[in-house]
């Protein structure tokens, strides 16, 4: 029987490359805060699929340009006609965009912290400096962000344009202003609520489904009820129903503080007592998501 | 170098009756070991802790009671200073599929605060170390168990971590890959200076590559000993031989001729895999390897193997019930 010699190319090719030897590092470790620093950016580009595949870049690009094309169309109608004011408000710009934007945020969500859960990574961020709400701060930030980007591209493209067929200055700043606080609200609303709906869940898929189904199924409850009160003319109820869907919600905080005007049937926003208690629920909505993910990712760790 | 030096110096674990229950299990049980610097394994069957104790060790999960330092860190108040020096390496698969090696190692750099240029030099640096190359620029989803393996090395060791704690390295991992992943785990400490504490359910791996072993079974030590002391106790052969026209049951006339020949030979009954066909026997040395050579050639019978017997962890079990049950009797 022919004795087997081991093959020595490649062990020795190894050898070689190996003995370029070990180099310690003696540089600095920039600890906790620096830590969960690069994973909110991280996270952020992720959720434009930078630095991912060029099969994910694909879906956050198209619903950014989808989001921000209808704002290009109606700067350059206003351009045209000479128009004295914009075809929309500022205000009102997200609320007619919110299919995309719940798109936006069914598809981003789970990839955020799902594929964490699911690839088990989180395990890994855990056995270095940062703690449990580092990862869900750093999380809830970049969805935030990045939802704020998506709104808020389009408002700057409206209010250029506006700038530009030199409509006036002092009411533009005070729509796009308006419109900005607007969008930051609706930005951390529906990041938070992304993100508890995806964190349960390791399966993407599950996800995705879930976020849209809670986003549109509330809307098209709370709208039918609000039109069947509309048509009965029990109008007092409609502000209260209101309450029950995250588009809504901030339709009546900007329509009760942010000048905007509500997109409820009839018109019919949430006085200025009842638009406290609508920013009294926002925040608070805010406020248990953030909490809700604090409790999912102490039970999660290693 | 210097650095090395200084960890020659302290011990790098350090418990003290350590205990967790949960509301059903004892997963540790009044733990009390010291490990020092080195390459040092920590073996027990499923279930026996192991997991917990790493928990614990990265300041990851309170103890019950007790106490427990890494690298002269409280584990109790020092979690993120511990996990700043300390490099962990898990069990189960944590990689994503749609990222590059590279990419993932970077980013796990940062997030143990290497600023960015560091992180990107120190992810190459490392990707070599353990033997990734080219593919280390391809998503992690085509890659083998092995180089899987690799790159979870990888992100435990990009910081340059004073100890590592790798979580059964070996496991998935066919024959050539463990030994190659064995031969990198004795490097971690031999060429990097860094320290080592691995587990595994398998004795006999960890037997050629660890400096100290330590046993765990039920959240209890059973033993902490240097590897050599396992070594004298533990080497079997394995031999298995032809049958010829003279000897139709070449297995029995191997055995008997062996234990004439004062080797001992361990019986079909022990209960030990293989053991009808294959004859275990302890070695006592080199010796023994020549003994079986000419028993079998006096015998005529061809020698179809002979080959060293991985342990498994039953064994220490099974010798340390023996003694306890000694122990029991001699105390009667």
């Amino acid at each position: 029987m022919a004795v087997e010699h081991p093959v020595t190319t490649p062990s020795g090719d190894q050898t070689r490359i190996h003995n370029i030897g070990y180099r310690s590092y003696d540089g600095p470790r920039l600890g906790r805060a620096y830590a969960r620093r690069s994973l909110y950016s991280q996270s952020l580009r992720g959720a434009y699929g930078l630095g991912r595949s060029v099969k994910s870049k694909v879906l956050p690009m198209l619903l950014f340009v989808v989001m921000c094309v209808p704002a290009a169309i109606m700067v350059a109608v206003a351009v045209a006609t000479k128009a004295k004011e914009l075809p929309l408000d500022y205000t009102r710009y997200a609320i007619v965009m919110q299919a995309v934007i719940s798109l936006y945020v069914a598809s981003q969500a789970p990839q955020s912290v799902s594929r964490d859960l699911r690839f088990k990574t989180v395990p890994l961020y855990f056995s270095r400096p940062i703690e449990t709400a580092d990862y869900v701060r750093a999380k809830f930030a970049a969805l935030a962000s990045a939802l704020f980007i998506l709104t808020a591209a389009p408002l700057l493209v409206l209010y250029v344009g506006a700038l530009l067929a030199k409509l006036d200055f002092a009411d533009q700043t005070e729509g796009f202003a308006q419109g900005l606080v607007s969008v930051a609200l609706l930005s951390l609303l529906f990041a938070g609520l992304g993100l508890v709906i995806a964190a349960v869940t390791p399966r993407r898929g599950f996800g995705i489904a879930a976020v849209i189904a809670v986003l549109t199924i509330s809307y098209g409850a709370v709208s039918t009820l609000q039109a069947i009160a509309d048509a009965q003319g029990s109008t007092g109820a409609i502000p209260w129903i209101g309450l029950f869907s995250p588009v809504t919600l901030i339709d009546g905080v900007q329509s009760a503080f942010l000048g905007a005007s509500s997109a409820a049937p009839g018109g019919i926003g949430p006085s200025n007592g009842e638009g406290a208690v609508y920013v009294l629920v926002c925040l608070g909505l805010i406020a248990a998501c953030y909490g809700l993910l604090m409790r999912r990712y102490k039970k999660v760790g290693l | 170098m210097v650095r090395v030096t200084i960890v020659e110096d302290v011990t790098v674990i350090a418990t003290e009756s350590l205990s967790k229950r949960f509301p059903r299990v004892t997963a540790l049980d009044r733990l009390s070991v010291d490990v020092g610097p080195g390459v040092t394994g920590l073996v027990g069957a499923n279930g026996a802790g192991k997991s917990t104790l790493i928990k614990i060790l990265l300041g990851l999960s309170p103890a019950t009671e007790g106490r427990a330092e890494v690298l002269g860190l409280d584990v109790a108040t020092k979690g993120a200073a511990i996990r700043e020096r300390v490099g962990y390496m898990p069990e189960h698969d944590c990689l994503p599929p749609d990222v590059s090696a590279t990419e993932f190692v970077v980013h796990m750099a940062r997030m143990s605060g290497l600023p960015p240029t560091a992180a990107r030099e120190r992810t190459a640096d490392t990707l070599r170390h353990v033997g990734l190359y080219e593919e280390r620029y391809r998503p992690i989803g085509g890659y083998s168990t092995g180089m899987k393996q690799r790159v979870k090395l990888a992100q435990a060791l990009v910081h340059d971590p004073q100890l590592v704690l790798l979580d059964e390295p070996t496991n998935g991992l066919d024959p050539v890959g463990r030994d190659e992943m064995l031969g990198l785990i004795r490097r971690i400490h031999t060429d990097f200076g860094i320290s080592v504490l691995v587990t595994s359910h398998l004795l006999g791996e960890l037997e050629r590559t660890c400096d100290h072993v330590v046993v765990v079974d039920g959240g209890k030590l059973l033993r902490s000993s240097a590897t050599t002391d396992f070594t004298q106790t533990t080497t079997t052969l394995a031999i298995e031989v032809t049958d010829t026209d003279e000897h139709p049951d070449g297995t029995r006339a191997a055995r008997e001729a062996l234990r004439a020949r004062g080797v001992e030979v361990l019986d079909a009954a022990s209960g030990l895999p293989g053991a009808g066909h294959v004859l275990l026997l302890t070695a006592q040395g080199e010796d023994t390897y020549d003994v079986v050579r000419d028993v079998v050639a006096d015998l005529g019978l061809g020698l179809v193997r002979m080959e060293q017997r991985r342990h498994h962890i039953s064994e220490v079990f099974h010798d340390s019930d023996e003694q306890r049950k000694e122990a029991v009797g001699h105390g009667s």
